[in-house]
């Protein structure tokens, strides 16, 4: 729904980003010299530096070595399409700060909806509670840190109205309805989303960040005969408004109906160890399972991942490239800073074959010396940060997908897929595989579907043993869960074989 | 906010709509308090405290639908232009002829027993105890086998509360409280660590298992070590009880009133005929006292009911709120499960296993999936191959496949040992001729 911050919040005395209503009590107590930029956020949140150093006092005084208070206001909105209709709606807003303390590698953690001095403290009390001697803090100059911008956009959700979003979820159902007549039924839907973040830490640290995100998906419901097969085709980005098109909607529409007309002659494959070709794009499924996960540092510091002894040994054959970025233009894993007000980076894990760099927050860069790699991320101001990816994907290899497949005399070649998992400290990695193609004497032939496959991270990677040069980042709807936290992520690969890995099938 | 408070906002959020052009209404308010602790390395590694709240409400507008929700409840004018801005948008909708407030006739109307899901001395526990028990659970293990790398334990317990009015008459409050531990153990095997976890969780502080945790963990770990993967091949599954929802949640996902309606389901049209073997029976029952699902009402306001689900392998029910009801033709039931409850069979876990011939015991499921139309799953597993009744090696790596249909047709036997820790009351479960891929 078109909930539009700008108009809702002037009756609740705080000004949005870029206005300049601002009520005179806050204005009164402003008189620390901060940017335009910094203002908005400070007067979105109705806060002033003030505020926050006391709170950051209070959050230092039992001894912590480092504080920090993250807040955010995040909008949702969705609107849903069933039965040929755009017949559903749904928002969210949320708003909160979440407050932090750190002592060594130990955290206490507290947040509160309630941005108010009292509310604030409160938390700022509990937070404290993990440190236990009275300490002395000095608060230091404030710093003011510029995010970048990687997600630049024209038109934002916010001042959109859903009476202009509806057209593209009708038309995405006229148009996959259009394109097969076995198409007996769609769902549609398109969500956005925005979120105003503003952090300060005990070091001074004041930084802020505009997050706009859009997902757009339809799934097309197809029967042949007795048979009934559906997919699902999605994109998001962070784009405002400006990035729907009936392009978009061509594209989508066309793409999961073909998705699912795979469907309809495909089996199971026979079960067992067999090479497996990833096709470029989405198989970047295999990165995150297969290593992404092992590589966060967390899990590493506790000696919990079977990558814990592997830093700076040879992991993958010498052309393979491995990267974590969080700096891809208008990308969905992108972030202009983390959320823990920390610059991103593009992150060589393995570089040249060799593990080059964990995936790292505040903890884990302390704790193993080195620089954070802009990692530590979090579902919202109710959860800690902790190392996350962002956008995970293998650079172009010297291979072409012809040599690849020449290479291959029985396997299966897989390109879309549902979801995964990982075991971090046995390494066992698994992808559900929608759909794909055996390959019988380099040739593709029989579809396949629905099965899973399972492999261990550090032997699926030493057998990647040809890199195609068909780079291609897949912009999905990408959602990683951890530790009861989801986070917006995306994935790419090249197409790659990898030797052998088990798939799931018939096996009488 | 007291219960009072929360209805007289309910109350007032409601006529808010209503006098703005909404036709139907229906407002919750909700807020919770929870708080956990973690200790690895006999310290205190994360403390959190965390207290919400937050207003849904579901308009139907010249019948045309939406829903929102907000944690912004300060401040009452804002409130009042939140919900004004959701009708403005409702009104671009297309009409949906099927959205209703429930029947009023179906509503829960008050006087039912006391479910006991809440526990009075919640406020009462002093936090200190709290970070006591974890370190308790941590001291079980640590030092106690030098193969351990990591051993995490955690406590944690919250509150809920929730109130819901609707224009056509409900109105319910629900509270539940939950307290739990877990332990997490690391254990060197070569190169690889494999993880074990426990955990146990009450509803009444004072129920609550604290001892036996770590160690459980620990021995659960311990037995991971030397896992293989062995050759692919059609055999026996033995399904641990706290893992068996995994298999059950497809064939009750099929149930729902939107997948059928929206053919999105491999159980359309087969009310009254057989899905599973004589062994599958299970009954969805509201009102177990201290049950993990058990409730009153549903989301929606209705009354619940005890109700059959699967009797002896014939299906019984769908799961049909108001909306899909009338998509459908069909009366409506409840939108969701309450507490699953099996017709146990006559023996344990232990039991299962000494007299399987050959087979696999899963302990573990990693990642995979089910078809919801076709019912074709395959999953990752871990377990153990068993040979004469003997647990003779720790498998892992591997993946069983095959479709749900024909798994419960396979279902071959239901243990007598029941996980409580969960609103699915699921025992230990053996189906026959199961796809396995190995090497």
């Amino acid at each position: 729904m078109n909930i539009n911050r700008r108009k809702f919040i002037k009756t609740g005395s705080a000004a949005v980003a870029g206005s300049v209503l601002i009520p005179p009590l806050i204005q009164s107590c402003q008189n620390l010299k901060v940017s335009e930029n910094v203002k908005s956020y400070l007067d979105h949140f109705e806060v002033t530096v003030e505020m926050l150093q006391k709170v950051i006092s209070t959050a230092m005084s039992r001894g912590g070595d480092y504080a920090d208070l993250f807040f955010e206001h995040k909008i949702s909105n969705s609107l849903g399409l069933e039965d040929g209709k755009v017949n559903r709606a749904y928002s969210n807003i949320d708003y909160g700060v979440g407050i932090r303390v750190l002592k060594g590698d130990q955290t206490g953690f507290a947040y509160s909806e309630d941005v108010t001095i009292k509310a604030m403290l409160n938390a700022a009390k509990m937070a404290a509670a993990i440190a236990d001697n009275p300490g002395k803090f000095e608060k230091g100059n404030v710093v003011e840190k510029m995010p970048e911008e990687f997600y630049r956009i024209d038109k934002k959700w916010e001042d959109v109205s859903v009476k202009d979003k509806i057209p593209f979820v009708q038309k995405i159902n006229d148009r996959v309805f259009s394109l097969d007549e076995k198409v007996i039924k769609v769902n549609a839907f398109l969500n956005d989303e925005t979120s105003y973040v503003m952090y300060y830490d005990s070091e001074g640290k004041l930084t802020y960040d505009y997050r706009p995100l859009v997902s757009f998906g339809v799934v097309s419901i197809m029967q042949r005969n007795e048979q009934i097969e559906n997919n699902y085709s999605a994109r998001s980005f962070r784009k405002g408004f400006e990035w729907l098109s009936d392009d978009v909607v061509n594209e989508l529409a066309q793409e999961t109906v073909d998705k699912t007309n795979i469907l309809f002659d495909a089996t199971k494959p026979k079960a067992g160890e067999m090479p497996v070709v990833m096709g470029a794009g989405g198989s970047g499924i295999l990165l995150h399972e297969a290593i992404g996960h092992t590589f966060e540092a967390d899990f590493n510091r506790k000696g919990e991942s079977i990558f814990s002894d592997k830093m700076g040994k040879k992991v993958a054959e010498s052309f393979i490239n491995i990267i974590d970025d969080g700096t891809l233009i208008n990308n969905r894993g992108s972030l202009n800073i983390d959320d823990e007000g920390n610059e991103v980076q593009k992150t060589y894990l393995v570089k040249d074959g060799i593990l080059n760099s964990y995936i790292h927050d505040r903890i884990s860069s302390n704790y193993y010396g080195v620089d954070p790699t802009g990692n530590g991320r979090r579902e919202s101001f109710r959860h800690i940060p902790i190392p996350r990816m962002r956008a995970t994907y293998m650079e172009t290899g010297p291979h072409t997908r012809e040599e690849i497949f020449e290479n291959v005399d029985y396997g299966v070649y897989v390109d879309n897929f549902s979801n995964g998992q990982v075991k971090i400290g046995a390494g066992d990695f698994t992808f559900f595989v929608k759909s794909g193609y055996l390959i019988e004497k380099g040739k593709l032939t029989q579809p396949i579907k629905d099965i899973n496959i399972i492999g261990n991270g550090p032997q699926a990677l030493a057998d990647i043993s040809m890199v195609a040069n068909d780079f291609l980042i897949d912009n999905g709807t990408w959602m990683c869960g951890k530790g009861g936290q989801s986070v917006p992520v995306t994935c790419g690969l090249p197409s790659v074989l990898v030797k052998k890995l088990t798939v799931g099938g018939t096996s009488a | 906010m007291t219960i009072a408070e929360k209805y007289k906002l309910a109350k007032w959020a409601m006529q808010h709509a209503l006098d703005n052009g909404a036709q139907e209404v229906s407002v919750s308010i909700f807020d919770s308090t929870s708080s956990s602790v973690e200790v690895r390395d006999e310290k205190i590694d994360k403390l959190e405290q965390a207290n919400q709240a937050g207003l849904s409400i579901r308009l139907m507008v010249d019948k045309k639908y939406s829903a929102h929700s907000t944690n912004r409840l300060g401040n009452k004018r804002e409130l009042q232009k939140f919900i004004e801005e959701a009708i403005k948008g409702t009104r671009y909708l297309s009409e949906d002829e099927f959205r209703t407030l429930p029947d009023p006739d179906l509503y829960y109307k008050g006087g039912g027993v006391d479910l006991k899901t809440f526990d009075n001395n919640f406020t009462d526990i002093d936090p200190q105890q709290k970070i006591d028990a974890a370190f308790a659970v941590e001291k079980e293990v640590v030092g106690s086998d030098d193969r351990i790398i990591s051993v995490t334990a955690s406590y944690y317990d919250g509150i809920n509360n929730t109130v819901m009015v609707t224009s056509n008459s409900f109105e319910g409050d629900t509270s539940n409280t939950y307290y739990g531990i877990n332990a997490s153990v690391s254990v060197s095997d070569g190169d690889a660590r494999p993880q074990s976890f426990w955990g146990e969780s009450a509803i009444f502080y004072n129920e609550l298992k604290t001892e036996g945790i770590g160690e459980k963990a620990l021995k659960r770990a311990l037995r991971m070590i030397g896992q293989e993967k062995i050759k692919s091949g059609r055999m026996p599954m033995i399904i641990e009880n706290r893992l068996a929802s995994q298999s059950l949640g497809p064939i009750i996902s099929a149930l729902n009133g939107s997948a059928i309606q929206q053919k999105n389901s491999f159980l359309i049209d087969k009310l009254g005929e057989r899905v599973g073997s004589d062994k599958l029976t299970i009954i969805d029952d509201p009102f177990i006292i201290s049950g993990r699902g058990s409730r009153l009402f549903d989301g929606e306001g209705l009354a619940l009911k005890k109700r059959p689900v699967f009797e002896k392998g014939i299906l019984r029910t769908y799961y049909i709120d108001t909306y899909y009801g009338k998509k459908l033709g069909m009366d409506p039931t409840t939108g969701g499960t309450t507490n699953l409850v099996f017709e146990p069979g006559e023996r344990n876990l232990e039991e299962m296993t000494a007299s399987l011939k050959r087979g696999i015991l899963i302990t573990g499921f990693n990642g995979g999936n089910t078809n919801g139309t076709t019912g074709d799953f395959s999953y990752g597993i871990e377990g153990f191959l068993v040979e004469d009744g003997k647990i003779i090696q720790p498998v892992s790596e591997m993946n069983i496949s095959g479709n749900m249909k024909e798994l419960w047709m396979n279902l071959a036997e239901v243990g007598n040992d029941v996980y409580e820790n969960s609103s699915w009351r699921t025992p230990s479960l053996m189906f026959n001729d199961v796809d396995f891929s190995g090497l």
